[in-house]
């Protein structure tokens, strides 16, 4: 029998129906496989400290949140108000710098300086980048890319904050446990945070300002505004992890404006699955441990994350998130036509 | 049928508007009442999009001004303007095509306007917005208990997109509508069962200010008709005053019989 008479059909798994809506209190069960992907996600990233062999990689753990946090933002950004924002390494930065400052020069225990970047951080950010707001697409893309240079070139320049040495003798977290589950518990908290906040009133704005944002002000609504509200909300998440990036090295400099915190986090977008929110963080569990491993090739380290980004575009374009869920959700199977 | 002769509820004065080399409009003045179904109507490229345009503050003026109840509006934002009560409809449909039919109207809802005047009719300050959204459709023609509401935009056909588009201003509880070609690329029996619709938005005291290619149609429901040709005013006046004057004739319909227009444009 040619190949033509049968074809792969996909559908839901029954659970997956009866759990959706008020059905779900039916039984434990359906309780449990709603709940089951939301547990393993929480108590993964709660127990990966613990499974690290050493210092080193606890260290990368908390590495690898600042870039998740950084790179849900992006996916926020991009997937759900249609703003794709390279600026990264803007927000890690300027957060960094922030921290930095008020410990070193002003004596602010992390505990204030922390909250105080994210909310000054994002404030800064969302300010310079309020003139870019009515570009779209890729020139939107562009102008941010060129923020974080902009700013290194400035400090370099005027050999302010410390110059190209940075800021020195900035405070660490009380221990590494404190450390790990702080940045671990922020990126949680930013997850479920975004993910409820796309299905509100505001997130519904969002996507309108993404799908139409023409039809948005002839509603009467002001999309700079949201526009405005959506990148401090991504900005002050990437000013929160660049602080903690700081008190983590003890050091804030212009390393922290580096083009990696831009691009990484958009390489683990594309491999965790974009507009998924929670795909990000697995690109990036993946994508930062590897780039650590190959830290002794250098520079060669591009070649590899290249070819894992082609190889993900070209064979799982929709990224791991689609591909679990899928797996999760329905079931395929062959049939007669 | 003019309530209030005295102020116009939207006037234009000396309007120009030149795209690079291109005049689009020139010197163009135009009143509309209160109550008034003011048509619109001029070959293609004449203008009248840069109209709605204008008035709507997509646009930034060469010269001229736009007042709105007596107030200047020229140069005022878009959402501004919207917020006042002048709503449009886009030529090339705008609507949000991730979201269900009716979703695309909860935005509108959610807007201050709306919070303000309650929404279509009034009803937002009781109900809640899914459900307005869903009786603005019933209103404008989606079937009420059927799945259309919830389908995805992108899958409805252009019948409804039409309607959805009048239906985004609808929820905004505006005080003029200007629609630009909401008939164009419609069967001639959805015109016909959009006519009603039209005559039911004037009952509700809203002004409509209409751009339309299909002169029948147009005539039924329009009190006044102003002819655009290469961004000028050509003519002013009811439809039978437009329909005898001789440049009209002229210009716009060419040397075809103002009948066969009448049937067919
Ligand atoms: N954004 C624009 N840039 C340049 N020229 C434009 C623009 N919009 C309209 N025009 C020009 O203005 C003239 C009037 O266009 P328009 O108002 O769209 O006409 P109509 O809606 O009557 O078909 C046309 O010649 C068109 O090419
Ligand atoms: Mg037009």
């Amino acid at each position: 029998m040619s190949s033509q008479t049968r074809r792969k059909e996909r559908i839901d798994r029954g659970i997956k129906v009866r759990s959706e809506g008020l059905y779900a209190l039916m039984s434990w069960r359906e309780m449990a496989y709603l709940i089951l992907p939301r547990f393993m996600l929480i108590a993964g990233l709660l127990c990966l400290p613990f499974l690290m062999p050493g210092m080193y990689w606890q260290r990368v753990i908390s590495i690898v949140c600042i870039y998740a946090i950084v790179a849900i933002s992006f996916d926020f950004l991009a997937h759900y108000v249609g703003l794709v924002c390279l600026g990264g390494a803007f927000f890690i930065g300027t957060g960094g710098y922030i921290a930095g400052i008020f410990n070193a020069y002003f004596g602010m225990p992390p505990v204030l300086t922390i909250p105080l970047a994210a909310i000054a951080g994002g404030a800064f950010c969302t300010l310079l980048l309020l003139p870019c707001l009515p570009l779209r697409g890729v020139y939107f893309a562009i102008v941010t890319l060129m923020y974080p240079l902009f700013m290194a070139r400035i400090i370099e320049a005027f050999d302010i904050f410390g110059g190209t040495d940075g800021i020195l003798g900035i405070d660490s977290f009380p221990s590494a446990f404190v450390e790990q589950y702080f940045v671990v518990g922020i990126l949680l908290v930013f997850v479920f945070g975004l993910r409820r906040l796309v299905t509100t009133d505001m997130g519904l704005i969002f996507t309108a300002v993404m799908d139409n944002d023409q039809a948005v002000r002839a509603s009467g609504i002001n999309i700079t505004y949201y526009k405005a509200m959506a990148v401090f909300i991504a900005s002050a998440m990437g000013c929160l992890a660049g602080a903690c990036l700081t008190h983590i090295y003890m050091w804030s400099g212009i390393s922290q404006f580096a083009l990696d915190f831009s691009i990484l986090p958009i390489a683990a977008t594309v491999i965790g699955g974009a507009g998924t929110l929670v795909g990000p963080v697995i690109g990036c569990l993946i994508l930062v441990p590897v780039s650590e491993l190959l830290r002794d090739f250098g520079t060669l380290r591009i070649v590899f994350y290249a070819t894992i980004l082609v190889a993900f575009i070209l064979f799982r374009s929709d990224g791991i998130m689609a591909f679990a869920k899928r797996k999760y959700e329905q079931i395929e199977r062959w049939t007669q036509i | 049928m003019n309530t209030n002769q005295d102020q116009p509820i939207l006037r234009m004065e000396n309007v120009s508007k030149v795209f690079g080399g291109v005049t689009a409009l020139r010197e163009v003045n135009l009143d509309v009442f209160q109550g008034d179904v003011l048509g619109i109507i001029g070959p293609n490229g004449s203008g009248k999009t840069t109209i709605v345009n204008s008035i709507t503050g997509f646009i930034s003026l060469t010269s001229g001004r736009i007042y709105f109840k007596g107030k200047n509006i020229t140069g005022k934002k878009p959402h501004k303007i919207a917020d006042m009560g002048v709503t449009r409809t886009f030529q090339i449909m705008r609507p949000y095509y991730s979201l269900p039919a009716y979703k695309n109207l909860v935005i509108p809802l959610f807007s201050p306007r709306a919070k303000r005047t309650g929404g279509w009719r009034g009803g937002g300050r009781l109900g809640d917005r899914k459900t307005i959204a869903i009786d603005i459709l019933e209103e404008i023609g989606f079937e009420r208990d059927s799945y259309i509401p919830f389908k995805t935009t992108s899958t409805l056909p252009t019948g409804y997109l039409k309607r959805l588009e009048l239906a985004r201003c609808l929820a905004l509880q505006p005080e003029v509508i200007i629609c630009d070609e909401i008939f164009s690329g419609l069967s001639m029996s959805e015109i016909a069962s959009m006519v009603p619709l039209i005559e039911r938005i004037q009952d509700d005291g809203i002004t409509i200010v209409m751009i339309e290619h299909r002169l029948r149609e147009l005539f039924q429901v329009a009190n006044r008709v102003m002819v655009l040709n290469f961004g000028e005013k050509l003519v002013e006046g009811t439809p039978d005053e437009v329909m005898a004057n001789e440049q009209v004739k002229e210009a716009y319909f060419g040397s075809e019989k103002i009948e066969e227009v009448m049937t067919y444009a």
